[in-house]
């Protein structure tokens, strides 16, 4: 899509960003995009340190033999490489940093509701890194991300309360993340701003918050369980005193399933944005797009067993769970269906942000299609703890989330920065992250399926599956450059980069029609809302002035 | 949501008179203990509890009188997500063979 | 915790009277801090659902021992500290309504008493945590439960192991339960203040309101634990 002319800004404007200098002014800030900000550094951090051991992980497996690292070091690569992605990068990741910045400004809001609790979110997720941080350098944990319970209570070495807490930390911050959205959306929204004319990336964090709302702290009791029983030998989870492993893994699923709805709901509404702004249409079925992500955050809670089929639960509750999960895929059709049916017929531009919202179309695709391998239980039991499940995995949280997540930074950096990064280096950059995702993954459905067991550091007795594992780490390498491309392109943008006008990509939607970057209080005078979400038709309309907030 | 909705008269009288079946569930609660109801104990324990929730919820936390619906989807949506994680747990607990 | 979020609530109103900047009018803020009080209440649920879960199943699979164990907590310290907890609620309630109208006295009063009568929850909680102590049925090294007999099967004893499930989640429901006090106690402390500077109007007086849903809350809680704990199978 060509991009307007900039307007060029005068020096004077004051932005978010320029209103105050020094390090104070943003670590006591209330505003809701220097919070985003705060949290785009921070998980941006963890997200390569995360990457980091993913990469360890990928060396260990480029030949069979055991001989980058030793078994115990593997058990701690994977544990971590599992805890700080999903813990401090991807539920925090479009949530707090896209979430935190465009919530407010979608709906024509001065903040959130409660700036402050925004700011204890975001320090809370400081403590929790800072124990996951200060966990790992002295030793780390071996316990598999999920530690299932009564390794983790009664026989790891590490230490496991360390991180414990720092997960349970963590998670109080995404608590009061997604309390300040469900408040802010319910209080906040401007006038004539009806439910039915909320852009679904509002849709789809106000799902999000239900599941933050009412998963997480289920785990976080889960976690004080496990603690108190590996303290001082409680019995509740460990069958020689009389307990029940699997009631542990009952709660730790009934949160980390929905927890895959925390990380992949909210880039759906990301490529909700995307595809109709690049398609110049209107979402093709919005309502059902829109309750759809309410169904998902529902019917998330409903298939948490199918975590546990081989692990002795009744058969009668693997029926009703295995039943339950396929539920889950309909209103994740039904998104993907609207979105193919919005792009035919539409006018559609290819700009990076289109190009990784194409990317998260196809990869989305697959992971929930292998998904419903998973779902039918004999299968399921076929492919249980192989490389096939970790395949599917990673399709929907890198091939989902992240995609959706550079796709949204790509779109929203002009309004967040002011500035336009490159192009050219950013569909390169797409380009080559779709390449690498499928390099690395794609041949571990066929390693899974041919039945390499994953977390295995070395798998010497079978050495035929070396071929797939070398394209793998080929794959992570390639992949590894394609994150690290976008990080270098916005950093060189933010002070080469041309200024960016209002609305470079004329979009729809109120953040749009506030300056770049926006003002402290987002608008200048209260929007009032007379129109429905993505109203390119009405955009694109010759002689039509388009709507706007006078500044 | 005000808790002011409701008319001018004055609520004492209510909250009275909720502060005495209060006192009065607990004290059924401990005599139906000594009963021996078989497993309708447990049963009769867990009635007399939630109906004392329930008059706590309503009038003293004034979800009866709140002005809008939103305060009542909370909590009947918070309700329902508990008793998906207790039943759906026990669809497992429940039907296994070998416990 | 959960419960800074309530620290940060009330964070939040500390500004008044004037209103906070992003808000249009006092009527959006007030509702937009009883929402955030209420779907907060909806996680506290949660978080002690996992753990009624937990008792649910083992009460189901142990229930003679469960109820062997229940018979050895003090049932009139529970039912006392049900009925303070009661009146502690209805000191609250005229918390609320004297703020409403007003009635400064009764205001300051009546979240004196709501304190006292936490107080003394607490203090008849630490009662039953020292019999339990001394009792040796704290879980753990020195865990002891031998030769207590299952009520209703003579001659039957009860399991030491399950016995000990029953403690551990008696001691974490109610150990998070009064941590809950404790910080509701702060909370009405804060309360206490700020009604003796005379901050609370007709107009402006919602953190007793969401301060009161906090303590109901609390109370609820207790409500279901009081028989789940302490009444499994009293009778003789």
């Amino acid at each position: 899509m060509s991009m307007e002319i900039a307007i060029p800004q005068p020096a004077e404007r004051e932005t978010y960003l320029n209103k105050e200098y020094g390090v104070w002014s943003w670590l006591l800030t209330t505003d809701h995009k220097r919070i985003a900000l705060l949290y785009l550094i921070s998980i941006t951090f963890f997200f390569f340190i995360g990457g980091f051991f993913a990469l360890l992980i990928r060396l260990e497996l480029l030949t069979p033999a055991g001989d980058l690292v030793q078994a115990d070091t593997y058990n701690k690569l994977f544990t971590m490489h599992g805890m700080v992605m999903i813990f401090f990068f991807l539920i925090p990741s479009i949530p707090a940093v896209l979430g935190n910045f465009l919530v407010p400004m979608m709906i024509g809001a001065k903040d959130l509701a409660f700036p402050r609790i925004n700011l204890l979110s975001w320090y809370l997720y400081i403590i929790g890194g800072v124990l996951m941080l200060h966990c790992m350098l002295t030793g780390g944990v071996d316990t598999g991300w999920t530690f299932y319970a009564p390794f983790t209570t009664n026989f790891t070495n590490t230490n496991f309360i360390e991180a414990g807490m720092a997960i349970f930390v963590a998670g109080f911050s995404s608590i009061l993340t997604g309390l300040n959205f469900v408040v802010t959306i319910h209080r906040m929204r401007a006038p004539g701003l009806t439910w039915a004319r909320l852009p679904l990336f509002i849709w789809a964090h106000y799902a999000t918050s239900i599941i933050q709302l009412l998963g997480t702290p289920v785990i976080a009791v889960t976690i004080v369980m496990v603690a108190a029983e590996r303290a001082l030998h409680l019995g509740i989870f460990d069958p020689k005193l009389g307990g029940d492993p699997l009631l542990f893994q009952h709660l730790f699923w009934f949160y980390s399933h929905p927890a895959v709805y925390i990380m992949i709901l909210p880039a759906m509404g990301i490529m909700s944005e995307i595809i109709a702004c690049f398609s110049r249409k209107r979402i093709f079925g919005y309502s059902f797009v829109a309750f759809s992500s309410i169904a998902i955050a529902v019917f998330g809670f409903l298939v948490w067993a199918h975590h546990m089929f081989v692990a002795g639960m009744s058969v009668y509750a693997a029926l009703v769970f295995s039943l339950l999960s396929y539920a889950v895929a309909v209103p994740s059709a039904i998104k993907v269906f609207n979105w193919t049916a919005t792009l035919y017929k539409g006018s559609i531009h290819y700009d990076a942000p289109m190009l990784y919202a194409f990317g998260f179309l196809g990869l989305f695709t697959m992971g929930g299609l292998t998904g419903l391998f998973l779902a039918a239980l004999g299968i399921n039991v076929h492919v249980t703890d192989t490389y096939f499940v970790v395949a599917h995995f990673h399709y929907i949280m890198v091939g989902g989330a992240v995609m959706g997540y550079l796709g949204g930074m790509h779109f929203w950096w002009p309004k967040i920065s002011g500035r336009l990064y490159p192009e050219g280096w950013a569909r390169l950059a797409a380009l080559i992250v779709f390449i690498g995702f499928n390099l690395t993954f794609f041949p571990q459905f066929i390693l899974g399926y041919l039945g390499m067991p994953r977390r295995y550091y070395d798998y010497s007795h079978m050495p035929e599956f070396q071929v797939l594992n070398v394209l793998s780490t080929a794959g992570a390498t390639v992949l590894g450059v394609g994150y690290l491309l976008p990080m270098i392109y916005f950093l060189w943008s933010m002070r080469y980069g041309k200024p960016a006008s209002d609305n470079p990509w004329n979009a729809a939607g109120l953040e749009w029609k506030t300056a770049s970057p926006p003002p402290t209080f987002n608008f200048d005078e209260e929007p009032v809302v007379t129109w429905e979400a993505y109203n390119y038709e009405e955009l694109d309309a010759p002689h039509t002035e388009e709507v706007r907030v006078a500044r | 949501m005000s808790t002011h909705s409701s008319s001018s008269s004055s609520p004492l009288k209510m909250y009275f008179a909720v502060f005495f079946a209060l006192l009065v569930g607990t004290g059924l609660t401990v005599f139906a203990a000594t009963l021996d109801l078989g497993r309708f104990n447990a049963a009769v324990a867990l009635g007399i509890a939630t109906v004392k929730a329930t008059l706590v919820a309503l009038f003293f936390m004034h979800v009866w009188h709140a002005s809008e619906k939103l305060t009542k989807l909370v909590v009947i949506g918070a309700l329902f997500f508990l008793l998906l994680l207790l039943g759906l747990t026990m669809t497992d607990y429940a039907t296994r063979l070998w416990s | 915790m959960p419960d800074s979020t309530i620290v940060g609530l009330h964070h939040e109103e500390q500004h008044h009277p004037e209103l906070l900047h992003h808000f249009a009018d006092p009527q959006q803020q007030r509702d937009a801090s009883s929402l955030g009080m209420w779907v907060f209440l909806a996680t506290e649920i949660m978080f002690f659902g996992g753990l009624f879960c937990a008792y649910l199943i083992y009460r189901r699979w142990y229930f003679g021992d469960f109820a062997a164990a229940s018979k050895t907590i003090s049932m009139p310290l529970g039912a006392t500290n049900t009925a303070v907890l009661i009146c502690s609620s209805l000191t609250v309630v005229l918390a609320v309504w004297a703020a409403q109208t007003a009635r400064r006295t009764l205001l300051l009063g009546s979240l004196a008493i709501t304190m006292l009568l936490g107080v003394t929850f607490l203090g008849i909680k630490g009662i039953e945590y020292r019999d339990k102590f001394v009792e040796h049925h704290v879980p753990g090294a020195s865990f002891s439960f031998e030769n207590e007999p299952v009520p209703g099967h003579p001659g039957q004893y009860a399991n030491p192991h399950h016995a000990q499930i029953f403690f551990s989640l008696y001691f974490v429901m109610t150990g998070l339960h009064a941590l809950h006090m404790i910080i509701g106690l702060g909370i009405f402390l804060w309360l206490l203040m700020m009604a003796w500077k005379g901050r609370f109007t007709p107009e402006y007086h919602t953190p007793v309101e969401i301060g009161g849903l906090y303590w109901h809350f609390v109370d609820i809680v207790w409500i279901y634990l009081f028989p789940l704990l302490y009444l499994i199978d009293r009778h003789p």
